[in-house]
């Protein structure tokens, strides 16, 4: 299909000079300007078009299925040891400060409260977003290149109920899994270091963490987990439909899928942990925040 | 072959009337005001230079690209119009070879075909295994290749395997984009025929964008020379020739003949003026 590159609307009768580079200048930064909202309101269009799709029409169980297993058994390996490395590392970094102080024992407190509602949710979302969202944006980037998108236009299949509905669902369904399973394992991981290596007292260990780390801080880090995941899929299957021509342009579809998705994730655990401390004080007003 | 050329008068006559259709990428126009009835029947070779915008209007008739202006009546009814159901529906009746196939990496040959009826049927896994070997037969692919996948076959096969796929809802218009680009003489050649055959085994109305000159004479009925918008005149008509094959050699416009004999010679001179090209 043949393409176009944009050219400069500069007209040839621009003024001459430092004029002519200021018009030029204007003129440059009003077409960034254009283009920045032209791709928000694309995005907006394909997220509308994806959740549209979604509620109203469910993919065939056969394309579901290739894209839960890609996105949820493949990645639990790489998440649970990223979670078990996390848990350790945190009993490593921690352990000096708080034997200082002789309290230790509170290490169990800390570790888990930091996995359940932040290291978990957003460490398991970055590998996700690593694994399986430059992987999504490269496969749909080649699916744009080769015309196999335009292909499932031409016989009447709707690209984004075949292709991005079934990605969507998988990651915003199997993240929480993912994230329990990084938390699980970040647990197990810090116990591990503390108790068996550190040689912290295992029973005050656990009462610690009990005392600290409560249901809800657990269901925070779950329910960011969704947004996180809504993100990946959504980002990356963006940057793959609006890929552009050859192995360059996918490669930087696939890179841009995650350096994007990473940074929303970001904005999302902010947004979401003011949002979230906001509704704990007023769930429990009198109780102590999280720590 | 001239007499399908007419300029049918009953509109019913007319399966795709494009009507002054212009399309723009940003801020390039790449088709501007192009007008051009097919009727049923017709097997419409759309010709020129890369670049010209030939695959732009193949795929603005089926609705892969919007028109920025004027519009395209399918059967009298405007795609653009329509609501998203009816579009699939439509889509049903066309076929698309792709040229590079465009078959789905992931899925193996049987499946590729079976795509468009196991989207818009409910036909049982026999039947479907029935129609695929059929389809695969009739573009001279053996039963074995069905369980390849598309890495697997040579060039020209995923070009069969493709036409296979777009025959399989036993479509009412062909679409083939560069149908013979990249393969062999040879295999050019049995392009062609597959082309010739499909048309006299259905009812079919087709439409080939190409530049192969050989293949163009071989299935045309009538062809359509489009020139590249950026090197034409002001108030110039984009399409340059519209016509039966026999009189591309006596087109009136000089630059159909250059085109059909590959004289580059203007084009160098120029290319030489510009200092793009050293002597």
């Amino acid at each position: 299909m043949s393409t176009t590159t944009q050219t400069s609307p500069l007209p040839d009768d621009a003024p001459p000079g430092f004029a002519g580079s200021i018009v030029e200048w204007i003129s440059d930064f009003g077409d960034v300007i254009v283009g920045y909202v032209a791709a928000l309101g694309d995005f907006a269009m394909f997220v509308s078009s994806t959740s549209s799709w979604t509620f109203t029409r469910l993919p065939k169980r056969e394309t579901l299925m290739p894209n839960f297993y890609q996105i949820g058994v493949l990645s639990l390996p790489v998440i649970a040891l990223t979670g078990t490395f996390i848990g350790m590392v945190l009993a490593v970094q921690s352990y000096a400060q708080f034997r200082a102080l002789h309290i230790e024992t509170r290490l169990g407190g800390v570790i888990n409260m930091s996995l359940v509602r932040e290291l978990g949710p957003v460490l398991a979302a970055t590998m996700l977003a690593g694994r399986v969202g430059g992987s999504m944006a490269a496969e749909l980037g080649t699916m744009r290149v080769t015309e196999q998108i335009d292909a499932l236009s031409s016989m009447g299949a709707n690209p984004i109920h075949y292709l991005v509905v079934p990605r969507f669902l998988g990651c915003l369904v199997l993240i929480p899994t993912l994230t329990i399973m990084a938390d699980f394992m970040g647990v197990v991981g810090g116990w591990f270091y503390s108790v068996l290596l550190l040689d912290i007292d295992s029973h005050h260990y656990w009462q610690h963490s009990q005392e600290m780390v409560g249901a809800f801080d657990v269901f925070s880090g779950i329910f960011k987990s969704l947004f996180f995941g809504a993100a990946i899929a959504l980002i990356s299957c963006h940057r793959g439909f609006h890929c552009a021509p050859g192995a360059e342009g996918v490669g930087r579809a696939a890179t841009s899928a995650f350096v994007h998705s990473f940074v929303m994730i970001l904005a999302i655990d902010l947004l979401l942990g003011i949002f979230l401390d906001s509704l704990y004080l007023v769930i429990w007003p009198e109780g102590a925040s999280y720590l | 072959m001239v007499d399908a050329v007419r300029n049918p008068t009953d509109e019913s006559d007319i399966l795709v009337n494009i009507e002054n259709v212009s399309v723009r990428f940003g801020k390039n126009w790449v088709l501007r005001n192009i007008n051009l009835k097919i009727p049923r029947g017709q097997t419409l070779v759309l010709l020129g230079e890369s670049g010209c915008g030939k695959t732009v209007l193949m795929k603005t008739i089926i609705g892969l690209v919007r028109p920025t202006e004027g519009r395209i009546l399918y059967d009298g009814r405007d795609l653009a119009t329509l609501p998203d159901r009816e579009i699939t529906a439509l889509r049903t009746r066309f076929g698309f070879v792709f040229q590079q196939a465009a078959l789905f990496d992931s899925m193996t040959i049987e499946q590729n075909v079976a795509f468009p009826l196991r989207q818009h049927t409910n036909k049982g896994r026999a039947e479907l295994k029935r129609i695929v070997l059929q389809r695969l037969a009739e573009v001279g692919l053996p039963d074995n290749v069905g369980l390849k996948k598309p890495a697997e076959l040579s060039g020209g096969m995923r070009k069969r395997v493709g036409l296979a796929r777009a025959l399989a809802m036993s479509p009412e218009i062909m679409l083939y984009d560069e149908p013979t680009t990249g393969l062999d003489p040879i295999m050019s050649d049995v392009i062609n025929e597959l082309i010739l055959s499909v048309r006299r085994q259905n009812p079919v109305t087709s439409i080939v964008v190409t530049h192969d000159m050989h293949s163009a004479r071989k299935v045309a009925d009538r062809v359509v020379m489009l020139y590249p918008q950026g090197r034409l005149k002001k108030g110039e008509s984009q399409i340059l020739y519209d016509g039966p094959p026999g009189g591309l050699e006596r087109a009136a416009d000089k630059r159909v003949g250059q085109f059909v004999r590959g004289e580059a010679g203007e084009r160098l001179m120029e290319m030489r003026e510009r200092g793009l090209l050293s002597d």
